[in-house]
This record gives structure tokens, C-alpha cells and sequence, in this order.
């Protein structure tokens, strides 16, 4: 296991050393202690390592990942896992404004509440939230999950493309052509699987199921003279 | 962009080094706010008739002795008064109103900076670790204390136009954000009556809620009105003579941070800043909800 302690060195030297991994992986397990709300930790990985944040991380922790596991042991501040491509990043904590903001695949996992704007213009990442998510959540969400156990705030799924919303909670509102929908059967297999896969015990037909009424983004022909 | 924070204390067990917990909190948020830098502290409260001013003279060897004996003689008042730098406070067994009025006429390049009982405000342009060393922060004693560091969007880097900014007896406001709206609420206020130093959005806030207070409002009113007629982006941080108050702005673009221990209650624009607090890693750290009032007080 190799230890970083950030009180002691810098986040350049963390990132410049967990980047090195990429190419060969010859350290498995990381460990950075003192982060003190630091930004930008352990961002643009791109190697199967485990690290683990003991503490509370500043902005963008895990920005960009791909193949990681990063797991934050503390809050983590906005923008945790923007635009990751793959891997797992796990909060114990709390996390800030844009969480997973346009992330392209892999698993967010946030185990205290995530604040606003939580998956917003999200691409393929799969959000799983154990607490409440704050207002504008999964705005322009284009593909992928949000799973909130808790509840939802104001304007949720605002212009929202293909994005699964679902949500266990109340729903203060629901965004511009978001609207709730029928939970199938196939719909109760995939929540059961984003579930287990983020190691949250839920019951599935406990939640609601939101996504796009297609009013807003899909192409009308009556409309067609308009461009 | 601009950082925040503030620290109030639950009980004495710090207050004697409510300075020296405070300093490295404001130092912290210099990369969000290197142009200027200011900080308000409550503490060595005045009681009775007696009132505190905090002065400003932009030089240094300003002669404030001479000052404080003609200013008394005029109002015929007992005073007790310190000078910290270029800045002077004065505690005077007189009403604010009349120390104003002497002020204004006998000494206007003078800077009223803050008034009150428990107030005081010290800002200066430049580093904040070049003002608190300047202040010498670290030795103040106090029980709350709430703190800027500006980096200017709105306009210019002056004195004037840094933080905290006074709205009121023994009333602060510090802003992180920006206001749209400040030029025409700054005339609507104009003709209420109140008058403005700078081209500040920020100042526009502080003579709002000082309008607001003066008609009656309480300062939890004040701040849902300020919600109503305010547009723009803003975390606020007011100080009160017992403690502070927490806004956001409905969209909650700017950030917030709050911890809380048996001891105290910080708050900061990023976590980074509440890292040198005792007992921060046991504390309860959380982000404010927008458009959603905070307030703790000492009763």
C-alpha cells in the first residue's frame, strides 16, 4: 500500500504519481491522508487502482476517472466526479453541487445527500444517492441512472433527455418535460441491479420512476420550418 | 469569485484566542480573494450610554489624539479610545447619532468604518495575510467574528468598496457573488434616504438591509425581503451583536460550507478554510440549503 500525506507533499505529486500508474500498474492500493478539503484529488486517473481520501475533499475529487476506485471518506466538494468515464467513486459523506456532472459511464455513489444539480447533463454515468439530492438534479440528463433514496429537490430532471430518474422520496418538483412513469417490470430489474451494484439496500417497488415526456428535445416535422 | 467566513463561539472557552483561530480561516481564502480583505469583530462590549466607534484616517500618523479632545470637549462626553494602524476606536459615553453629527462635520475625511456596542471593522486593500499582520488579529479577543477576502468583479479595488460592510448598530454584511440589480435598487434606496460611498454591488445589500431594519423589520424579515428584492448571485454572512446569520441565494451558485462542534460554529466559502480549527475532524460539516436562513445567537 502506498501512502500519501498530503500534509507533507503536494496534489501535484499525488496526481503526477497516481498518473504514472497508467501505463503499468505496479502500486494496487493508495492511501491519501490529510486532504483538508483540498481540490482536485485523485483527478484523471486512468489505471484499476484503489485509493482511498481520508477526509473531506475540496472541488472535482476524481474528476475525469476512468477505471479507478476512489472512495472519499468524508464530504466531497462540488464537483465530484465530473465528467468520469468509468470506475467507482464513493462518497461516505455528503457531496457538494454538481456531482457526476456530465459523466460519461461508471458508478457515483454518494452515501450522505448530494446538493444541487446533482448529475446534471449527465451522458452514461450511473448515480446511486442514499440520501436527498437538492434542486435542478439531473438537469439535461442525457443517458444513464439517478437513483435517489432519499428525496428530490425543486425542478428535477429539467429538460431532460433519456436519463432514469428514480427516486424513493418525495419530489419537490418535477423540471420542464419531466414526468413520472410507469415502473415495469424491466424497469424494478434494473433499479435492483443499480442497487446492489452501489451495495444499497432498498426495496425496489418502493420507488418511482421519472423520465423525458419527448416534448422537448425530439424533432417535430410541424416544426420543420422553423430551422 | 471573493471567499467568506466566520466563527462564533458557544461559550468562552476560545475567547481569548478568537483571533488567533480566525487569522489562518481568512489567510486560507486568499486564493478566492487577493485584492482586498476585512474582518468584523464582536467583543469588549461598551454597555449602558456608552457607544464604539471604529475610525479610518488614511495616514498612518493622523493625529487622533486631537481629535478625540476636541471631539469631546464639543460633546462635552467621557472616552476611552485605542488606535490599531490607521484606524482608531473610540468608546464614548454619547449617542451614535450626535458622534455622527460632530463627525460629519468636523472631521469628514475622517471614515466611519463601524458603530455600535460591540462592533468593530477593520479593511484594508491588499493580502489578507498583509492586513491581519497589519491589525494584528491574532492577539483580538472577541466572541464571534466574520471576515472577507475580495476578489472585485463588480468594481473598483478600493477600501471602500472591501468587506465587511457596516448596515447598521453593530450590524455587518459580508457577500460572495454579484448582484444584477444594484444599480436600480441603489437608486430606489437614495430616496429612502440612504446614502452610499461607493459603486458597490455589495454595499447596495448592506443599505438594503439597513433600510429594511430601519423600517421596522427584524433582521430574519429583513433577510426574507432581501430574498424577494435582491437578483443576483449571493452566500451572505451578517454579523449581529450576539452572533451571525447565513444566507444563500435561491440558486445557490456560490458555495457554503458550515461546522459545528459543543464550541463553536464556523462557516466558510470552501472547506479548506476550516482546516486549523480544534476539533474540526469530529465536527458536523455541512452545506447550507439555498435560500434557506441560518442564524445563531447568544441569548
Amino acid at each position: 500500500m502506498k501512502e500519501f500525506d498530503l500534509a507533507t507533499t503536494t496534489v501535484r505529486e499525488l496526481n503526477q504519481a497516481l498518473h504514472e500508474q497508467a501505463s503499468d500498474v505496479t502500486e494496487k492500493e493508495w492511501t491519501v491522508t490529510n486532504p483538508k478539503g483540498s481540490h482536485n484529488l485523485a483527478v484523471g486517473l486512468d489505471a484499476p487502482v484503489n485509493v482511498a481520501i481520508q477526509g473531506h475533499a475540496g472541488y472535482f475529487c476524481a474528476g475525469m476517472n476512468k477505471s479507478a476506485n476512489v472512495t472519499v471518506h468524508g464530504n466531497a466538494g462540488q464537483g465530484v466526479a465530473e465528467n468520469m468515464m468509468s470506475g467507482v467513486v464513493r462518497v461516505k459523506g455528503d457531496a457538494s453541487q454538481a456531482a457526476g456532472a456530465t459523466a460519461q459511464g461508471g458508478l457515483l455513489v454518494i452515501e450522505g445527500n448530494a446538493g444541487a444539480r446533482c448529475g446534471i447533463s449527465m451522458k452514461g454515468v450511473d448515480i446511486v444517492v442514499k440520501g436527498s439530492v437538492g434542486h435542478m438534479s439531473c438537469f439535461m440528463g442525457q443517458s444513464g441512472s439517478l437513483v435517489v433514496c432519499g428525496d428530490a429537490g425543486e425542478a428535477l430532471g429539467d429538460s431532460l433527455y433519456e436519463v432514469h430518474i428514480y427516486v424513493k422520496g418525495s419530489v419537490k418538483s418535477l423540471g420542464a418535460d419531466c414526468i413520472e412513469k410507469e415502473m415495469r417490470a424491466e424497469h424494478i430489474e434494473e433499479l435492483t441491479g443499480l442497487l446492489a451494484k452501489a451495495g444499497v439496500e432498498e426495496d425496489p417497488a418502493a420507488f418511482t420512476r421519472y423520465g423525458s415526456a419527448r416534448q422537448l428535445y425530439t424533432f417535430k416535422v410541424d416544426n420543420a420550418s422553423a430551422y | 469569485m471573493c471567499g467568506i467566513v466566520g466563527l462564533y463561539l458557544k461559550n468562552d472557552k476560545y475567547e481569548n484566542k478568537l483571533g488567533e483561530l480566525f487569522e489562518p480561516m481568512l489567510i486560507a481564502m486568499t486564493d478566492r480573494g487577493p485584492d482586498s480583505a476585512g474582518f468584523a469583530i464582536y467583543g469588549d462590549d461598551v454597555t449602558g450610554d456608552w457607544v464604539k466607534f471604529t475610525l479610518r484616517h488614511p495616514e498612518e500618523d493622523y493625529d487622533w489624539a486631537g481629535l478625540t479632545e476636541s471631539l469631546t470637549g464639543a460633546l462635552g462626553c467621557a472616552i476611552e479610545w485605542m488606535q490599531n494602524a490607521n484606524v482608531a476606536v473610540l468608546k464614548l459615553e454619547a449617542s451614535e447619532a450626535s458622534v455622527r453629527e460632530w463627525l460629519g462635520v468636523n472631521a469628514s475625511d475622517v471614515l466611519i468604518l463601524s458603530a455600535g456596542q460591540s462592533i468593530e471593522i477593520l479593511k484594508e486593500v491588499g493580502l489578507p495575510e498583509n492586513i491581519t499582520s497589519k491589525f494584528n488579529l491574532s492577539r483580538m479577543k472577541g466572541s464571534h467574528i466574520i471576515g472577507h477576502t475580495r476578489m472585485a468583479t463588480e468594481s473598483a479595488v478600493t477600501m471602500e468598496g472591501s468587506h465587511p460592510f457596516s448596515t447598521g448598530s453593530d450590524l455587518c454584511l459580508v457577500h460572495n457573488g454579484s448582484l444584477s440589480n444594484h444599480n436600480r435598487l441603489r437608486e430606489r434606496l437614495k430616496r429612502e434616504g440612504i446614502t452610499f460611498e461607493t459603486e458597490n454591488d455589495s454595499e447596495v445589500a448592506a443599505g438594503y438591509l439597513t433600510w429594511r431594519l430601519n423600517n421596522g423589520d427584524s433582521l430574519q424579515t429583513a433577510l426574507e425581503n432581501a430574498l424577494k428584492d435582491l437578483d443576483g448571485f449571493f452566500t451572505f454572512t451578517i454579523g449581529t451583536k450576539d452572533g451571525f446569520a447565513v444566507m444563500r441565494d435561491p440558486i445557490a451558485c456560490k458555495p457554503a460550507v458550515l461546522a459545528e462542534t459543543e464550541d463553536y460554529v464556523a462557516m466558510a466559502s470552501e472547506y479548506q478554510a476550516l482546516t486549523t480549527l480544534p476539533g474540526i475532524e469530529n465536527a458536523t460539516v455541512w452545506e447550507p440549503e439555498p435560500a434557506t436562513f441560518y442564524i445563531w445567537e447568544r441569548k
